[in-house]
């Protein structure tokens, strides 16, 4: 399909697209000195330094994981001891009813159980996994990020954004491959 | 511990492949139809996985008393393919987790392939127990905390219970792990699937990845996390397993040495398990130039240095009993080397100590005609090496009139023989449906796939 054919469908983002992880840092940097907020970086996989050149802020994941080992570890030890000395206390090899060392290992691995889980989920749910739908599919640039080109994409949602704006933005890294995303149309077909 | 490479390090993938020849040369695998030899491999194990099948359903209808357990050897045969199978898996997470950690960067060659074997063995290994229990269908009731009508409420201070404990967590964050580690690569089986209802099935797993760069900073510290969960787990894993036994007083058992003994014997199997396994799978899929001799030759060395731990462990033993001056224990010892069952010590002996010595020679080592057949013996004799322990102490225990003498039946050889059917076989199916090599892992590591600034390692 033609820019001609598709400029009746809403403009939802600009991509350029980059063949080597230096040209896309340098322009990530460059991006991220515009002031630009809603944008993204698609690179095939993690390119080493590209969070500080996109500016991006330490996940926030280990929080998550070991506020919920916490929460794993005490729950697994109070029911050990609710159900061994309060619900149905049983006295096993003259040892106190609530023997807590023997319930350490039981301790652990509800700890691990939940920060795994925890973490699983904090991920999905920070990484925005689960929206099977994206421009990106919709414009068929999907195949080239995830296997052999870096994208940087501006989206339209940003106050600085305006067609001619971000790609004279994506020239000026020098990118030689710059396409416009549209929304897809109404039958779903991109 | 730093993963820098020297200059003079061998490369890490051969050929210099560019981006999209790595997608090509992994993905071509589970792109095209099967070949024929995936068809022969695939019908070779079926058969014994129906043995499993069989064997199962002939045990559940018949009990347990259709297995060579008698009155003192109450455990026979289906905990030693517990164990066994809980200690291949080690070498998985092993390889994805604590590798990891440690900034070694040949593990991503393998690490995939090493994970979904963990998977996979926890898999069998937890059959064991479940069939164990004679009415696997209640075990849930005995094995689990659940409310029931009697109000009781499972043991704690077991560790059989901490066991149940363990390797279901161990099970389930290892499938988290590892579906983790595919997100990126069911991505690009995604993007590359030409047919339709691939695209689907590939497009839905994948949960809509994009590699979106905001994803891969949350994906990363997340994957940082796993391996940091998962290394102390895979300890405490065959710890515990280890407690089943080192927490009882039966001689021969009850050492201190057996947490750490027990984890150094897992990894040693569990990499001979790798090695077995990843010299076929790399010749069947020509993998050889991501998988090269330089990796076997890296586990190899891991192999003798699990192997010279484990045969540490069996001179510290025998030392202990000796020098612990309890009768019962020095007996325990003097019967495994000498009793009914010095075949089986003497051959362990053989395969996990003298054996792998061989591999001291970097000839051996990166010769896979060479390695291969110590490899499959090393597997051999860590099977008997829980053999070794769980019968020869139950056989002949404190009172004399009670010892008797444990020879398996049809049964449990098919419940073994089975096993492993149902392991091939589910890593066969993996291999035709996914990814064996964790494909945006190594372009991450590919020569010039990094930016050239310095401020990386």
């Amino acid at each position: 399909m033609t820019d001609a054919a598709m400029s009746d469908r809403k403009l939802v983002g600009m991509i350029g697209l980059y063949d080597d992880p230096d040209s896309l840092v340098h322009a990530a940097e460059t991006v991220r000195d515009a002031g630009y907020k809603a944008w993204d970086c698609h690179t095939p996989y993690p390119v080493h330094g590209l969070d500080d050149a996109m500016g991006l802020k330490p996940s926030p994941l280990p929080y998550v994981c070991l506020i919920a080992g916490g929460i794993g570890a005490s729950a697994a030890m109070y029911m050990q001891y609710w159900m061994s000395a309060v619900d149905y206390p049983v006295r096993i090899g003259g040892k106190p009813l609530f023997s807590w060392p023997a319930f350490v290992p039981i301790t652990f691995e509800l700890f691990v159980l939940f920060a795994a889980l925890a973490t699983m989920g904090g991920m999905i749910a920070l990484c925005k996994l689960g929206r099977w739908a994206s421009p990106l599919h919709d414009n068929g640039v999907m195949a080239e990020v995830t296997t052999h080109r870096h994208g940087v994409v501006l989206n339209a949602s940003d106050a600085n954004f305006s067609e001619d704006a971000a790609r004279k933005l994506l020239e000026g890294t020098g990118c030689k491959d710059i396409r416009p995303l549209y929304e897809s149309s109404e039958d779903g077909e991109a | 511990m730093s993963g820098d490479r020297l200059p003079e390090d061998p490369p890490l993938v051969q050929g210099e492949p560019t981006l999209l020849s790595l997608d090509k040369d992994i993905s071509t695998p589970f792109e095209s139809f099967p070949t024929k030899r995936w068809w022969i491999a695939f019908l070779i194990v079926q058969p014994m996985a129906i043995a499993f099948l069989v064997s199962f359903v002939y045990t559940i209808a018949t009990g347990i008393g259709s297995w060579g357990n008698n009155n003192p050897v109450g455990w026979g045969w289906a905990i030693t393919n517990f164990v066994f199978w809980i200690g291949i898996g080690h070498a998985g997470t092993l390889i994805s987790a604590i590798l990891y950690l440690l900034r070694q960067k040949w593990r991503t060659g393998i690490a995939r392939f090493a994970e979904a074997m963990t998977l996979f063995a926890v898999v069998c290994a937890l059959q064991f127990p479940m069939i164990h229990t004679g009415r696997p269908w209640l075990a849930a009731y005995w094995l689990l905390p659940l409310p029931n009508s009697n109000g009781i409420w499972v043991n704690f201070r077991s560790p059989l219970l901490w066991d149940v404990f363990a390797v279901s967590t161990y099970g389930l964050v290892s499938l988290l792990f590892w579906f983790t580690g595919l997100l990126p690569d069911l991505a690009i089986a995604r993007d590359r699937a030409t047919h339709k209802v691939r695209k689907l099935v590939y497009g839905i797993l994948s949960l809509g990845w994009n590699g979106s760069n905001r994803a891969w900073s949350h994906y990363e510290k997340a994957y940082l996390l796993f391996a940091g969960l998962s290394t102390p787990l895979v300890l405490s894993v065959h710890s515990v397993v280890s407690f089943d036994f080192a927490t009882s007083i039966v001689p021969g058992w009850h050492t201190t040495i057996f947490p750490p003994y027990f984890v150094a014997g897992a990894i040693f199997s569990g990499f001979a398990m790798v090695a077995t396994l990843i010299i076929i799978m790399r010749k069947y899929f020509k993998l050889q130039h991501i998988i090269t001799t330089d990796h076997l030759d890296v586990m190899n060395r891991i192999v003798i240095a699990t192997s010279l731990m484990v045969g540490y462990a069996y001179m510290i033993e025998i030392f202990i009993s000796w020098y612990g001056g309890v009768t019962f224990e020095r007996y325990a010892f003097m019967n495994r080397a000498m009793g009914p069952y010095a075949w089986a010590y003497w051959l362990m002996v053989t395969c996990n100590v003298c054996l792998p010595q061989l591999l001291w020679f970097k000839k051996i080592r990166s010769t896979v005609l060479l390695m291969y057949p110590i490899v499959i013996l090393v597997n051999l004799g860590m099977w008997l090496e829980r053999f070794v322990i769980i019968v020869t102490s139950l056989t002949r225990g404190y009172l004399p009139s009670s010892w008797d003498y444990f020879a398996a039946t049809w049964v449990d050889v098919g419940l073994l023989v089975g096993s492993f059917g149902l392991f091939l076989t589910l890593m066969l199916l993996f291999c035709r449906f996914l990814p064996t090599v964790a494909i945006a892992e190594t372009k991450a590591i590919l020569p010039g796939s990094q930016p050239s600034g310095g401020h990386h390692d």
